[in-house]
């Protein structure tokens, strides 16, 4: 601690100084703070404020700033000193916007302020500047496993950002699904067409690029290591075995078309019965004259069957929608307008789902000629000259029949992720367990493994209900549990040709990020650019395997003697580790159960009969944080019982803040995080879900203090939701004031 | 069956749609319709109807020519233009309805006692005559257009109010015998005549 220099600024500004005693405030960081030399500014995010503090930096030797001005959130560009550590008193946005007006509450709007000042002097000394991960590895270079629509749409973004290239390919030639379409849905106005795929000449830019080398007829069979350092063996069908490194990968396999032989009922593998797929190929070797049937015939009548196999409420076929079939069986119907307007064209639908500028396309349909039929099919018959399909009609309420020369069935995508982990580690454990049949099965499985990770967690992403590749769907949509690795274009949820490019894109996007990061020793995305990494003092470890179990991310293995071994470039610095520690090992340089133990210790706690509860709020800083500052924003009143700290992630929180809280006095803690369960909003996925589940099993030591259950509250908040904390915060209040001051005061 | 009807179903075989689309006002609109339902539940009268414009439309789509035709639905309209306003595809539906009975009216398939039907008539044959509407010879088929006896108690239970009229010199009772013409009514006779001409052709009806 020799050489560390503290010091704090106060800013008088925004009308600080008209509302608080800044004088107090100073007094408090020194005496109680302990800070060597604090300066107030009236102005401190002006050019001279800053350059107050990096005048002290440069010259004075000042290696830890406590700022007590705005919140952490603002004025991030003003206040950004690399060299120094820093914590930040929010008295803006936390204390003088939210606390009401009026002389009435100076008293407690004043120790709101000083508490908060308090707290980030505390958490100062506890605080160390993070210098990044030293073990990164700096390969740049971008892995896309599939080389059809999406795949080669990521490699060519990222080849044109500037980026080496490797593309994996499982079939003899690029291209994927696009390649066997005769023309696509338009993507550009006025809507009213099909267009040319642009297949062919995305095939030829890509093999053609300088910065793209391809795999053709080939599969990964290892791929080892981290974000900045992947190796991977590529399989080809010759048997030979490449081996590549790059930094970030881009998962891009697609789906295959749900098997039509599944749906006799709908005369799936009859004659003159074919799926989507089966008339692009038709339509490809008319070559723009007449559609022929299989059997030559001319064609005078399409039924087109919506949502074969899809959205099926009974459990046996597909239950979502797979969003393209209706805009591409109105394509299709065009296939046969186009060419004939005498060719009767029924599109049998039971709701029409035309998402982007679909709509369009389906007015022109329409006038084309195109039949629309609200109905449901029953049957469909085949005497191999003639197919009838039998319906239900949804509008005139009626069972009825239209005959058709060919009858096409809109089945659904099945994604192509690979292994689903649910099932593999049962079998593993098994396999582990020496059961022969477990082997066979865990060898059988690993023969339709896509990245063949060699990861602890298995060998391909996890995956999400029916089969998607993981996704943060609501948030970020090409994240992934697995770092450094992206989803995109149908294997992660179902969609047409045009998402599926722009989805691309984005992942294209995020590997580039990823590797950027990686290469510094930085975190990947959402705290991209942190610096600091989880380390575990394993001394203290008792190897109970939570954090390597909790972590979201799969970032920590184990080492030969069974201790937790971290991959920091898969971490994502979201600390549920940390949270999960038990003897509490584990800490970030500038986050640790001691900076956010001290702040909680710090503050100063009145006495029982004060009538003025302390209550701690922990606030997930992606959410929750700023949902309370857009309250301040906003001037939405709270109480100025509260002393607010925001974490990383709930899943952070270790129980131990709550204990000490507790023990320390608080009336109650409260926690704020975000969204859990399948629409989870967390963006570290699980961590609010296990702090809910954490917080489930603190009755024990709730009662064991002879506490109420109340003192320790959870809620989710969305980064929307200003006005919903302060009612939270103001309800809790009034309910604390309902059960009474906690006994606990005045024993520490 | 009349002429014009067997000569519209040997032309159109069984494209309803088509034959919507040649020959009814605003009937190439018809293939537009998405199905939303909306008009349905705007019209007032809705629930009096046989079928909604929704149906209506589904139904020519479907080519149920008869049960369209001969259906009172479109004669219930009441041109409120509810559903134009609020219709996402932007069908003119007013006016398909009332080309629909129009047509039907035409091919003579039209409910015969259908009330609507009935007043346009009685409306169309006093005005057509004259060139303009003698309200008395008007008010007076109104009343007898159910029969003899129907029509002396519905004249009878009216009295006050014709002879109220009379007092004020709204009604002349003389008016029974010719009444007013319009300056040319061998003008205009000829003038609907040559409407009705061009329309024929235009539509493709057989000349009467
Ligand atoms: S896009 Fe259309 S056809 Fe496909 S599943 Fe959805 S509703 Fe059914
Ligand atoms: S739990 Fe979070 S901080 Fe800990 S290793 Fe995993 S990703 Fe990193
Ligand atoms: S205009 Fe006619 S069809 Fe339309 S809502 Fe009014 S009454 Fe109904
Ligand atoms: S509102 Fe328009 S589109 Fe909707 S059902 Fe009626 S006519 Fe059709």
């Amino acid at each position: 601690m020799a050489d560390n220099k503290f010091a704090a600024y106060i800013c008088s500004g925004c009308g600080i100084g008209d509302k608080l005693d800044v004088g107090t405030l100073e007094k408090i960081a020194k005496k109680e703070g302990k800070i060597q030399d604090v300066k107030t500014h009236p102005f401190l995010c002006s050019a001279e404020g800053v350059q107050l503090i990096n005048d002290d930096i440069e010259k004075e030797g000042v290696t830890h700033v406590c700022i007590a001005a705005c919140s952490r959130r603002a004025k991030t560009e003003a206040f950004h000193f690399p060299t120094a550590v820093m914590s930040r008193a929010n008295l803006r946005e936390g204390v003088l916007w939210v606390i009401a007006e009026g002389e009435a509450h100076d008293e407690v709007r004043q120790e709101m302020a000083d508490d908060y000042v308090r707290m980030a002097c505390a958490e100062l000394k506890k605080m160390k500047l993070p210098d990044g991960n030293p073990n990164h590895g700096g390969n740049k270079r971008i892995l896309v496993v599939g080389g059809g629509m999406s795949g080669m749409t990521s490699a060519l973004e990222a080849a044109e950002a500037g980026y080496e290239v490797v593309i994996v390919e499982k079939q003899a030639q690029l291209g994927g699904w696009g390649a066997k379409l005769w023309k696509r849905v338009p993507f550009k106005a006025p809507y009213a067409d099909p267009q040319n795929t642009g297949v062919a000449e995305l095939v030829s830019l890509v093999s053609s690029h300088p910065r793209i080398t391809v795999y053709l007829g080939s599969h990964l069979a290892e791929t080892a290591g981290a974000p900045g350092r992947f190796n991977i063996k590529i399989a080809q069908e010759s048997g030979a075995v490449s081996e590549e490194a790059v930094g970030a990968i881009v998962q891009a396999t697609g789906f295959t078309s749900y098997d039509i032989a599944k749906l006799p009922e709908l005369g799936g593998g009859k004659a003159n019965v074919t799926d989507q797929a089966g008339l692009e190929a038709l339509a490809q070797s008319a070559n723009g004259a007449a559609i022929k049937r299989a059997d030559g015939k001319e064609i005078k009548s399409v039924v087109f069957l919506q949502c074969a196999g899809q959205r099926d409420e009974t459990g046996a076929h597909l239950p979502y929608c797979s969003g393209h079939c209706c805009a591409t069986s109105i394509k299709q119907a065009m296939y046969f307008k186009d060419n004939n307007p005498d060719i009767n064209t029924v599109v049998m639908y039971q709701d029409l789902r035309v998402p982007g500028m679909g709509e369009d396309f389906y007015r022109s349909a329409q006038n084309k000629g195109v039949t629309f039929t609200k109905g449901r099919a029953t049957g469909v018959e085949s005497t191999g000259a003639t197919c009838t399909v039998n319906f239900r009609d949804l509008i005139l309420d009626e069972d009825t029949s239209v005959s058709a020369d060919l009858v096409v069935l809109a089945t659904g995508q099945v994604p192509s992720a690979g292994v689903d982990l649910e099932a593999w580690n049962p079998v593993v454990m098994a396999a582990d367990n020496g059961s022969e049949d477990a082997k066979q099965k865990k060898a059988e499985m690993q023969k339709i493994s896509i990245l063949n990770l060699n990861y602890r967690q298995g060998p391909d992403m996890p995956q999400f209900k029916y089969g998607f590749a993981d996704s943060h769907f609501i948030c970020f949509p090409y994240e992934t549990r697995r770092t450094g690795i992206y989803a995109a274009g149908p294997v992660r949820r179902p969609m047409d040709m045009l998402q599926a490019t722009e989805d691309a894109t984005g992942a294209a996007l995020k590997a580039i990020q990823a590797v950027e990061n990686a290469s510094l020793g930085r975190a990947a995305h959402p705290r991209s650019g942190d610096l600091s990494f989880p380390t575990a003092r394993l001394e203290g470890c008792t190897q109970c395997k939570r954090c390597t179990v909790e972590c979201p991310f799969g970032a920590i293995d184990e080492d030969e003697r069974r201790f937790p071994k971290f991959n920091e470039e898969r971490c994502r610095r979201c600390g549920t580790c940390m949270g999960a520690c038990p003897v509490r090992v584990i800490s970030f340089e500038n986050y640790s159960v001691d900076t956010v133990g001290a702040q909680i210790k710090s503050v100063d706690m009145p006495d029982e009969f004060s009538e003025k509860p302390r209550i701690l709020i922990l606030a997930c800083e992606n959410d929750a944080y700023p949902a309370l500052d857009m309250a301040g924003l906003s001037r939405t009143v709270y109480s100025a019982f509260v002393r607010i700290i925001p974490v990383r992630c709930l899943g952070s929180v270790n129980t131990i803040w709550i204990t000490d809280a507790l023990n320390a006095g608080y009336d109650g803690v409260m926690m704020m995080g975000c969204k859990k369960g399948d629409d989870y909003q967390c963006h570290f996925v699980k961590g609010s879900e296990l702090a809910h589940y954490r917080m489930s099993k603190i009755g024990d030591t709730l009662s064991q203090l002879g506490l109420e259950p109340e003192r320790v509250v959870t809620h989710e908040v969305a980064i929307t939701d200003n006005a919903r904390v302060a009612q939270y915060i103001n309800d809790y209040v009034a309910q604390i004031n309902e059960i009474g001051m906690s006994p606990m005061k005045g024993f520490v | 069956m009349s002429n014009q009807n067997q000569q519209a179903v040997a032309r159109y075989q069984n494209n309803f749609l088509k034959e919507v689309e040649d020959r009814v006002e605003d009937g190439d609109w018809v293939k537009m319709c998405m199905q939303c339902g909306v008009c349905a539940g705007s019209c007032p009268l809705g629930d009096a109807w046989e079928h909604t414009p929704q149906k209506i439309f589904m139904m020519i789509r479907a080519g149920k020519r008869e049960e369209v035709l001969k259906s009172d639905a479109m004669w219930m309209c009441t041109s409120c233009y509810n559903c134009i306003v609020r219709c996402p595809r932007k069908l003119p539906i007013t006016h398909i309805m009332h080309g629909l009975a129009n047509y039907a009216h035409r091919m003579n398939l039209a409910p015969q006692r259908q009330p609507t039907r009935v007043i346009a008539k009685i409306f169309w044959d006093n005005l057509v005559k004259t060139g303009r509407v003698n309200e008395l010879k008007f008010s007076l088929a109104m009343y007898f257009k159910d029969g003899f006896s129907q029509g002396i108690k519905n004249a009878m239970a009216m009295q006050s109010a014709g002879l109220g009229l009379m007092k004020a010199k709204r009604l002349n009772p003389f008016e029974i015998f010719g009444g007013h013409k319009c300056k040319d009514s061998s003008g205009i006779k000829k003038m609907i005549a040559k409407a009705r001409e061009i329309e024929d052709r235009k539509k493709g009806y057989t000349p009467l």
